[in-house]
């Protein structure tokens, strides 16, 4: 399962396509390295026994899936069959695609709006195809109205319809904030249960590349206090297919966060029908030494970091979080009770942004397992600037992620 | 006197006259009469991009018997209301609808429960009028368990699924969007139903509303915008707000009608020609010229922003009710004392179901945390002391 992407460092192990046949030998490694390697379908098992020095394999080194146990309930049904079927290589786009056209085949009350997703095929063509073989009453092209297209779609959805809502931007939903908020959110309990919204909102939001100021907001931290929405981000091609068809299926609203410069990252993921939890935190890498909680792009640039730290002997548990709200205290808890010792790597805003309400809710129920206060590295309280090098300062890079592990281990 | 009454008039056959020597019953026979009566709108129809409709109204006596006892049961609940709430039995925010009740007793006789309606904060007659019963609206007024929404909505969060009743909105002009997805959704099921959202005269400027109505159009989607302009938006009067008042004309592309919205007939016939405009041709805007007694809601005395001659005058020209009761009056359809007993049983009515509402118990605090979220995908995550997560496709 060898990820490929544009201008992130080299491989770093990323994929979450469970393994199969390997269990829990491995845990009975050297403690003081956990150098496992999973299973991929067609690579080699390479197996190291506590070796100091290894041998890495240069592709960079593969997460072990199978952490605590019930998580592989899901791992099971596709980790059978992974062996058998070698699956499909995809980008990141091309999987959400797949998600949406599959669940779009599987219930006729899904249907896309959005601007420029029909004819146009959608503006990172996560769309394309779909308006010619859905028709456009299944697809449909919207006016730049996002006020009033996402109040319709909420509008539908509360009929019984699933309406997946397209933001160009996500930062052009701030525009619709009032419907989301209002209606969205909170339908379904001001009308006593009556209705439900079972509508998806999706978009690309992050930093991307020298986009200006407005093109590159974080709007998961505006978003996450709206009570009765679900919100998740993917950041995988296995992730972002089994999150869009979970998404699609939840009776609830739900707001999935893609990133603008993930779109064209690689993997093989199953051929079978899976999804993957909505509520539920995946485990990139487990270690030992330390937490590493994460989500979206971010992600990337911590396993970039991994390596180093590695090198330097250090064990990073990292934790690609998923669910934005609610948040995976469990699988959180169980890192933390491991570790004793928290960092946060986000591309939300310091003030108010994702990474701080974690940091108050594991501050909240885990302050006793806490060997050191959380540290929560953000992108700066500023717009991003144009300017490459100034840009590139805004987020958190990988030799930060080092240092403040360096500084979290003393 | 009642059976003499009757026996003069001419327009009802003698088969339908029960002996009613008997008992002086509250319910006459005629109340089930469908013999037909053309009545004439007092107001003619002004239309914009449209053939407007004949003001010749087809009624007959159960229906007219209906409205006035409708129009009596809401107007009642209405002050009953207005009391409840100075005796801070309801808080917060509380919009009154009486003078309006023609557009929700007249849109009602048109339509089928099938058709959805949408509309804002002021939604408490208009959800009776879909089938809500008196308890409902006292008790989620009062915050009760046995309101329509359990309490947790309040005044402005009225629905009613079974009927196809969407509320019930706080925000200005936010029901609008979601009254075209209504009928988007209609027109994606092909079930030949419609969809009329309701505004205000202040609502009308808002920005998602064009944008709403102008997807709508493209789309050929069967939405019906009713505009109940009443003057006023809270405390600003129509022309200080708008530079084109002619609400029904703001579509520009979109067929409009102008109508005499405190004439309980005429709103039936122009809901009636709407509905088959949307269904053959796509939006519509109907703008029904109406009025509120009250304030906008019960903070406001209503009296600051217009003169109480004005609105005096208007409840004696133009009252809703007072239309219906002439009406059935001169057609000799009930007699004086029929009408003041059928409102007189509407009191009685209303102040039963508050005493009941009364006696419903508050939610409980468990309530606080239910309906958040709808539990799906047989996939469940708790807290930081969960034992166990599962993940199982449905």
């Amino acid at each position: 399962m060898a990820a490929i992407f544009q201008g992130v460092g080299a491989a770093a192990a990323l994929s979450s396509t469970p393994s199969n046949s390997f269990n829990s030998k491995k845990l009975l490694f050297s403690p003081r390295r956990s150098f496992s390697v999973r299973k991929g379908a067609s690579v080699v098992v390479v197996r190291s026994d506590g070796n100091v020095n290894l041998d890495l394999n240069p592709r960079g080194r593969r997460a072990q899936q199978l952490i605590a146990n019930a998580v592989a309930t899901k791992a099971d049904s596709s980790a059978a069959s992974s062996s058998s079927k070698p699956g499909h290589e995809l980008l990141l786009f091309e999987a959400l695609r797949e998600g949406l056209e599959e669940e779009m085949e599987r219930d006729p009350c899904v249907c896309v709006m959005g601007e420029d997703v029909g004819h146009y095929g959608g503006s990172y063509k996560v769309t394309k195809g779909l308006a010619t073989k859905f028709g456009d009453l299944r697809v449909l092209d919207t006016p730049i109205a996002e006020n009033s297209f996402t109040g319709m779609g909420i509008g539908a959805a509360m009929t019984g319809l699933r309406p997946v809502v397209e933001g160009m931007n996500m930062g052009f939903l701030l525009l619709a904030f009032n419907q989301i908020s209002n209606n969205c959110g909170m339908l379904h309990y001001t009308s006593g249960g009556q209705f439900t919204i079972p509508i998806v909102i999706r978009g690309p939001g992050g930093v991307g590349r020298q986009l200006g100021a407005e093109h590159s907001q974080r709007l998961e931290s505006y978003f996450q206090s709206i009570p009765g929405i679900q919100m998740v981000a993917c950041s995988t091609p296995y992730n972002a297919k089994g999150l869009m068809k979970a998404a699609i299926r939840s009776e609830n609203p739900v707001i999935l966060f893609e990133h603008v410069l993930l779109y064209n990252l690689k993997e093989r993921i199953p051929d079978e029908d899976y999804i993957c939890n909505l509520e539920e935190a995946e485990m990139v890498r487990p270690g030992e030494h330390v937490t590493i909680l994460t989500y979206s792009r971010m992600r990337y640039h911590v396993m970039q970091a991994a390596k180093t730290l590695v090198n330097k002997g250090y064990d990073p548990e990292v934790i690609d979080i998923r669910s934005l709200k609610p948040f995976d205290l469990y699988t959180i808890g169980n890192s933390v009770k491991k570790t004793h010792r928290v960092l946060i790597v986000e591309e939300c805003m310091r003030t108010g942004g994702i990474g701080a309400s974690l940091t108050a809710a594991i501050n909240e129920n885990f302050l006793d397992y806490l060997d050191a206060p959380i540290m929560c590295l953000s992108s700066q309280d500023v717009p991003t600037p144009y300017a490459g090098t100034l840009e590139e300062w805004t987020v958190v890079q990988p030799a930060q992620i080092v240092t403040a592990v360096e500084q979290l281990c003393q | 006197m009642a059976l003499s009454h009757l026996a003069t008039s001419s327009s009802r056959s003698a088969a339908l006259l029960r002996p009613l020597s008997s008992s002086i019953s509250l319910r006459r026979p005629i109340s089930t009469d469908t013999t037909p009566i053309t009545v004439e709108t007092s107001v003619p129809f002004t239309s914009h991009q449209c053939e407007a409709p004949s003001r010749s109204v087809e009624t007959n006596p159960k229906e007219l018997l209906t409205f006035f006892r409708d129009m009596a049961l809401m107007r009642r609940m209405e002050i009953a209301a207005d009391s409840l709430y100075k005796a801070k039995l309801i808080r917060g925010f509380c919009h009154l609808y009486d003078g309006q009740e023609a557009v929700a007793v007249g849109m009602e006789a048109a339509i089928t429960k099938k058709d959805c309606i949408i509309t804002a904060y002021r939604d408490h007659c208009t959800f009776v009028g879909r089938g809500g019963t008196l308890l409902e609206v006292f008790s989620e007024l009062m915050g009760r368990q046995a309101g329509c929404s359990r309490g947790k909505g309040g005044s402005m969060h009225f629905y009613k699924k079974d009927s196809n009743f969407y509320g019930g909105h706080g925000i200005v002009g936010a029901q609008v969007p979601l009254g075209c997805g209504l009928a988007f959704a209609q027109k994606y099921s092909k079930d030949e139903n419609v969809t009329f959202a309701l505004y205000g005269d202040g609502a009308a400027n808002q920005g998602q509303l064009f944008e709403a109505l102008n997807i709508s159009a493209l789309w050929d989607l069967p939405a019906i915008l009713v505009c109940e302009n009443n003057h006023y938006g809270m405390g600003t009067a129509e022309w200080r707000a708008a530079k084109s008042p002619a609400y029904y004309k703001r579509g520009d592309y979109v067929p409009g009608l102008k109508v005499d919205g405190m004439d309980a007939l005429a709103v039936k016939q122009a809901c009636k020609f709407a509905k088959e405009h949307a269904l053959k041709n796509g939006p519509i805007i109907l703008e029904m010229d109406t009025y509120r007694y009250h304030g906008h809601s019960m903070s406001d005395p209503g009296s600051t922003y217009r003169t109480r001659d004005e609105i005096s005058g208007v409840r004696q020209e133009r009252d809703p009710v007072e239309r219906i009761r002439k009406l059935v009056l001169s057609h000799d359809l009930a007699t004086e004392k029929e009408l003041k007993d059928i409102e007189k049983e509407v009191r009685k009515e209303v102040d039963d179901a508050i005493a009941q509402a009364k006696e419903s118990p508050m939610p409980e605090p468990s309530e606080l945390f239910t309906n958040v979220f709808v539990k799906g995908l047989g996939a469940e995550s708790f807290g930081a002391d969960r034992k166990e997560v599962r993940a199982t496709l449905p």
